[in-house]
């Protein structure tokens, strides 16, 4: 069989996080800047030596120029198209196509915002003003990912309490990450019992708003063994979308991840049950319910039923979302940086207490707008090369 | 051949009939599907040919939320997707029933509403 060309092209060889939870007082760029410099540093590398600047912002209309200047990086190459929370798992699919095409050596790949302590309310360029939605007041983006969870109850008989299974395995998860927001018990009850904040979602289906920035450091896969950490390389990338409003959305229970993971699955040479470690944007407790279903890893309208009992918590058969996610983790804005950055500790075998033991593969799944844009990566080992 | 470039384009023209007091939506003359909200060529088959046409007002509520706020903020209301027998699904507002008690599959009828910026919103058709 032969492999599609960029299956294991790159490598990513530095993470970094900063600013996660509360950093009251920093600016959007400081916490970028920290990221970007503590990616750098867990790379061997400085500054000076990143080539390819991959970066959005929540607040930054021109954000790999911005991010660039305050690095004072000059590129040979970047980008900063922005897709919603997606936008950096798609990045990573970019540099690898830069890097392979000779365009840039050193990619750096980051996000970074200070929205709880600057407005203590989500902020995203994603919010734009749409005449045919406003005047109905939909709150962005919670209404929309609220009328799915409606019909996909409608549809399938998913329960508030499957969903509720969602919200408390993050948290377990995050009980066990110690530098997750969020700590403590968590129950179905307590999940069930929350203030309803958009029907049928309450408080905590909900995703954080918190403060954090997430950078990553991308080489060519021969350079890979030239850092200081164990490389954890791309095996594949795909990414689709469909609509920007809920509105052109074709069938809320089925989202455009039924083709974006397919495509990385067909770059990796792989299939669900390839998968060790699964990191699934969860800005709403049905996203993880349809992202499992869209993926493959249960069959459509089954999602609600396949989390239950504690399936993908700690202790369960499958690890998915392993920080704690956005729900009970971190969730700057945009969230893909983070699911990145979880993976790769995962697979460098870095993750502590909750470390799944023997990870070789991961499957990162971001989503941006209103389950909008989709992109899939799938990350290995050195031996799924 | 290019497309019409000039003069009030879809947008205006849906807004002005609403002002009138009709609903439109845009059917294609060519593939015969119909398109929302109003646009330059047919979605489904690319074609110009794109007529605007008043709306049945009739259709099924497709999924719902209520959204939550604090009375001295206006309080709750509903927030909709309403499929129109023509084929298009608007974001919108069933009113008559308390914003949590919309039932999914159920029949509504549109009403315009708001007078000097009109929207659509719908009503539970009665069985």
């Amino acid at each position: 069989m032969t492999h599609h060309e960029l299956r294991g092209a790159s490598a990513v060889v530095g993470v970094g996080l900063a600013g996660c939870g509360e950093a009251p007082g920093r600016t959007a760029m400081e916490l970028i800047g920290a990221a970007a410099w503590n990616a750098v540093t867990d790379a061997g590398l400085k500054m000076g030596d990143i080539d390819g600047v991959f970066g959005v912002s929540a607040v930054h209309g021109m954000p790999s120029v911005t991010i660039s200047e305050y690095l004072g990086i000059k590129p040979r190459y970047s980008d900063g198209s922005m897709i919603g929370g997606s936008s950096n798992v798609a990045h990573i699919l970019q540099a690898t196509m830069a890097i392979r095409a000779g365009l840039c050596s050193t990619a750096l790949v980051v996000y970074g915002s200070n929205q709880k302590s600057a407005s203590g309310r989500l902020v995203s360029s994603a919010a734009e003003f749409n005449p045919y939605e406003q005047p109905y007041k939909p709150r962005f983006p919670i209404t929309a990912y609220a009328l799915a969870a409606s019909r996909h109850m409608h549809q399938y008989g998913t329960t508030l309490a499957q969903m509720a299974e969602v919200a408390v395995a993050a948290r377990g998860w995050a009980n066990l990450n110690p530098e997750a927001y969020m700590h403590g018990p968590l129950s179905i009850e307590d999940v069930l019992n929350a203030r309803r904040v958009c029907d049928p979602f309450g408080l905590f289906d909900c995703c954080l708003v918190t403060d954090g920035a997430g950078a990553l450091v991308i080489v060519s896969r021969d350079r890979a063994k030239d850092f200081p950490r164990k490389p954890v390389y791309f095996l594949g990338g795909g990414m689709a979308h469909w609509h920007r409003s809920i509105m052109q959305m074709p069938d809320l229970t089925v989202t455009a991840a039924s083709e974006s993971g397919p495509r990385a699955f067909e770059m990796a040479g792989m299939e669900p049950a390839d998968i060790d470690v699964l990191e699934l944007y969860d800005a709403f407790t049905i996203n993880t319910i349809l992202f499992l279903e869209d993926l493959g890893f249960c069959p459509k309208g089954e999602g609600g039923r396949f989390v239950e009992a504690g399936r993908i918590a700690p202790g369960g058969t499958l690890p998915v979302n392993t920080n704690g996610g956005g729900l009970s983790c971190v969730h700057p804005g945009m969230y893909g940086t983070f699911i990145l950055v979880e993976a790769v500790r995962q697979l460098r075998g870095e993750a502590g207490d909750r470390q799944v033991k023997d990870a070789e593969t991961a499957i990162v799944h971001g989503n941006g707008g209103v389950l909008s844009s989709q992109v899939t990566s799938i990350f290995g080992t050195e031996a799924t090369l | 051949m290019t497309l019409e470039d000039r003069g009030p384009g879809p947008d205006a023209l849906y807004r002005e009939e609403l002002l009138a007091g009709r609903f439109t939506v845009q059917t294609c003359a060519d593939c015969g599907q119909s398109s929302f909200p109003p646009r330059v060529f047919c979605k489904h088959c690319g074609s110009a040919n794109l007529e605007r046409v008043e709306a049945s007002g009739h259709g099924v509520v497709y999924a719902t939320s209520a959204v939550r706020n604090r009375p001295d903020k206006g309080g709750d209301h509903n927030v909709s997707l309403v499929d129109l027998a023509e084929g298009v699904r608007l974001l919108t507002r069933v009113e008559g029933v308390g914003p949590t008690e919309v039932p999914i599959g159920a029949r509504v009828k549109a009403r315009i509403v708001g007078g000097e910026v009109p929207h659509v919103v719908f009503d539970l058709v009665q069985e």
